[in-house]
């Protein structure tokens, strides 16, 4: 165990170490954020003072170099545009995002396994079909098109919900959020159910696939021949083993509901940190772009090894040895 | 003495968009208390089957169609699913062929005893468990107590179906439904695991099928015998009678192809030609195509007969007073 903890550590930091390069080498590509941060009359010289105070004169490899020095200490960089550790400005967008994602999952394990439950338990059956019908939309609608639909629907013809914009949080038990609140709820439905649609669809499908296959296993005819009710051959002896793949692929999903809530968070205005990574790519705000996207990377890490771990808890045959990868 | 099950004319058929497969077509076979029935035929003859219909564990798109199985006295033909479930696992067991598949990988052996005792009888977690570890003991795995905590895969084919034959009898049945459960293991574990079922079966009252297809093991094993061939009964009768003096031409067929039964460096015997397509069975005799006595007579249905004492074929030009070859 604690071998694998040192492997798997180390494969986290080449995978950051390659990134930073990739990502810093991308990001000089796009542009020189000078033309864009100060004024279009201003002269040359006021430009190259710019261009000296922020470390811009400099050479890609020095620039790297320093970069990756201060990185090592904690700090990814001063935004250009807010004038802030660039650390700390995402971090603020932080919790916004985790909390639409958090959502986003709840509806998704909350919908999607009980649908695909019954979908695989009644495939030739209307229900079972419409439901993987209703899977199908979810998966191929852009989800441009379906945030906006629900806009129209929900909050112009119907006006029950609100369309843009995230409630004050609020503080209890140590807990900041904006869903202590009615309201708070109210601003996070439409984002949440737009970013939850694709995933649903997925873990529909994914459920439905695992409790058909499993179904006709011996396993689940020996726990029939048991005697046990059908209640607790599928929530016990099914769920359980179909419960593998799909932790797999929420771990993954949440990893990029996190990262790429771009879109949902752009349409409805939400302030988090999809929406603050477009804005800074708009801005050429380098620091803020190389900070978030190499927090992402590390975001998915971590997430993948605690999916990892999870394995290991619910299937026994998993065990996290050294040769694991 | 009283029989603990009769089956009567029993039809279970699979509605598929083939066509509809008559896996088990008029088979009818009683077995005694304490007694042991061989049920013998080859892969496709309809005998797992037979075996799931008396446990009422025959999947859509097959049923009963027609037919009785008394248990004790009571037809278990149209009774609800929930009567089944009291009866399954409780009064008539089933063991299955793969010990591998039958134990659901992800619960440990005491979390599948204690549910197998509790779903029968109200009794508390800790009675359940000194059940089932009294069970294991009986089957013969050293330290229960130890082995209850383990995961299916920490154990070897043999113990596993050791641990499946512990979960058959504890409830103490009438009957256990065997379907090949020796097939998947290496011949001295077979031994051994006949050897302890059959001094169960004695010293318990607890009547057997024994579903097979290979007939040294029912030699040793059973007091009666039924050989199926494509969803129908052959040939039936006591033990001795039907290995000594086959009358029906495919048991004739099947003994002559028992390796050890052969001459040192002769070709092996076998049964020319394959099992017919259960989809277009011809109206008379199935072995028609691959039986070397065939007539006009036997397109024709054949009726059940009589021929000796206790011994019935289904067929017009039996071996009389034959030696088997």
């Amino acid at each position: 165990m604690t071998v694998y903890l040192i492997r798997r550590l180390m494969q986290a930091m080449l995978v950051l170490a390659v990134m930073s390069v990739l990502v810093f080498l991308g990001v000089f590509a796009i542009g020189d954020p000078i033309e864009i941060l100060i004024a279009a009359d201003a002269t040359q010289r006021e430009k190259e003072e710019a261009r000296i105070a922020l470390g811009l004169d400099r050479p890609l490899i020095e620039q790297y170099w320093v970069f990756v020095q201060n990185a090592l200490q904690g700090d990814l960089g001063r935004s250009f545009v807010f004038n802030m550790s660039a650390l700390q400005v995402i971090l603020q967008r932080f919790p916004a995002t985790f909390e639409l994602a958090m959502v986003a999952m709840l509806w998704t394990v909350l919908f999607g396994i009980p649908l695909g439950l019954w979908a695989g338990l009644k495939p030739d059956s209307f229900s079972g079909k419409s439901i993987m019908a209703g899977s199908i939309l979810g998966f191929s609608l852009p989800s441009f098109w379906v945030g906006l639909m629900l806009i129209m629907t929900f909050a112009v013809v119907l006006g029950w919900l609100p369309s843009t914009g995230r409630a004050e949080p609020e503080t209890h038990f140590g807990i900041t959020s904006s869903l202590w609140t009615a309201k708070g709820w109210s601003h996070v439905m439409l984002p949440s159910i737009n970013l939850a649609l694709g995933q649903i669809a997925l873990v529909i499908r994914l459920t439905r696939a695992g409790v058909r296959e499993a179904m006709l296993m011996d396993y689940v005819k020996f726990a029939r021949a048991k005697g046990l009710s059908q209640r607790r051959v599928i929530g016990v002896h099914v769920m359980k083993n179909i419960m593998i793949p799909i932790v797999t692929v929420l771990g993954l999903e949440l990893g990029s509901l996190i990262a790429f809530a771009v879109v949902t968070e752009s349409i409805f205005a939400w302030p988090g940190m999809g929406k603050l990574i477009i804005d800074s790519i708009n801005l050429l705000d380098r620091p803020i772009v190389v900070a978030y996207l190499l927090m992402t990377v590390f975001l998915v890490i971590f997430i993948n090894f605690a999916v990892d771990v999870l394995y290991s808890v619910l299937d026994p045959r998993v065990r996290l040895k050294d040769a694991g990868a | 003495m009283t029989e603990t099950l009769v089956v009567e004319r029993l039809q279970t058929h699979f509605f598929t968009k083939a066509g509809v497969v008559k896996a088990v077509d008029d088979v009818s076979f009683s077995v005694g208390r304490g007694k042991v029935l061989g049920l013998v035929g080859e892969s496709g003859s309809g005998k797992s089957v037979t075996g799931f219909s008396i446990l009422g564990l025959v999947d859509p798109p097959g049923r009963v169609v027609s037919g009785a199985i008394r248990f004790k006295g009571e037809n278990l033909v149209g009774r609800s699913e929930d009567d089944w479930r009291r009866l399954r696992g409780a009064r008539i067991a089933m063991i299955f062929q793969d010990p591998m598949m039958t134990l659901n990988p992800v619960l440990r052996i005491d979390t599948q005893m204690i549910e197998a005792v509790q779903a029968h009888e109200p009794v508390s977690k800790d009675v359940a468990r000194q059940r089932a570890r009294d069970a294991l003991g009986q089957v013969g795995i050293p330290s229960p107590d130890e082995r209850l905590r383990s995961y299916p895969h920490q154990f070897s084919g043999g113990m596993r179906q050791r641990v499946a034959i512990a979960i058959a009898l504890l409830h103490k049945p009438d009957l256990i439904v065997a379907d090949e459960p020796t097939t998947a293991l290496d011949v001295t574990i077979q031994g051994q695991i006949l050897a302890e079922v059959q001094t169960l079966a004695r010293t318990t009252g607890t009547s057997l099928i024994w579903i097979t297809h290979d007939l040294s093991v029912v030699a040793g094993l059973a007091d009666d015998i039924c050989v199926m061939y494509a969803g129908k009964v052959v040939e039936q009768g006591t033990v001795d009678a039907v290995l000594d003096h086959p009358l029906h031409p495919y048991t004739n067929g099947l003994l002559g192809s028992v390796p050890s039964r052969n001459k040192r460096g002769q070709p092996l015997q076998q049964i020319p030609g394959m099992t017919p397509s259960v989809l277009k069975l011809p109206p008379g005799c199935a072995f028609q195509a691959r039986c070397a006595r065939v007539s006009a007579a036997c397109a024709e249905p054949i009726a059940m007969q009589e021929f000796r004492p206790e011994q019935f074929a289904r067929c017009i030009h039996p071996h009389r007073d034959e030696v088997p070859a």
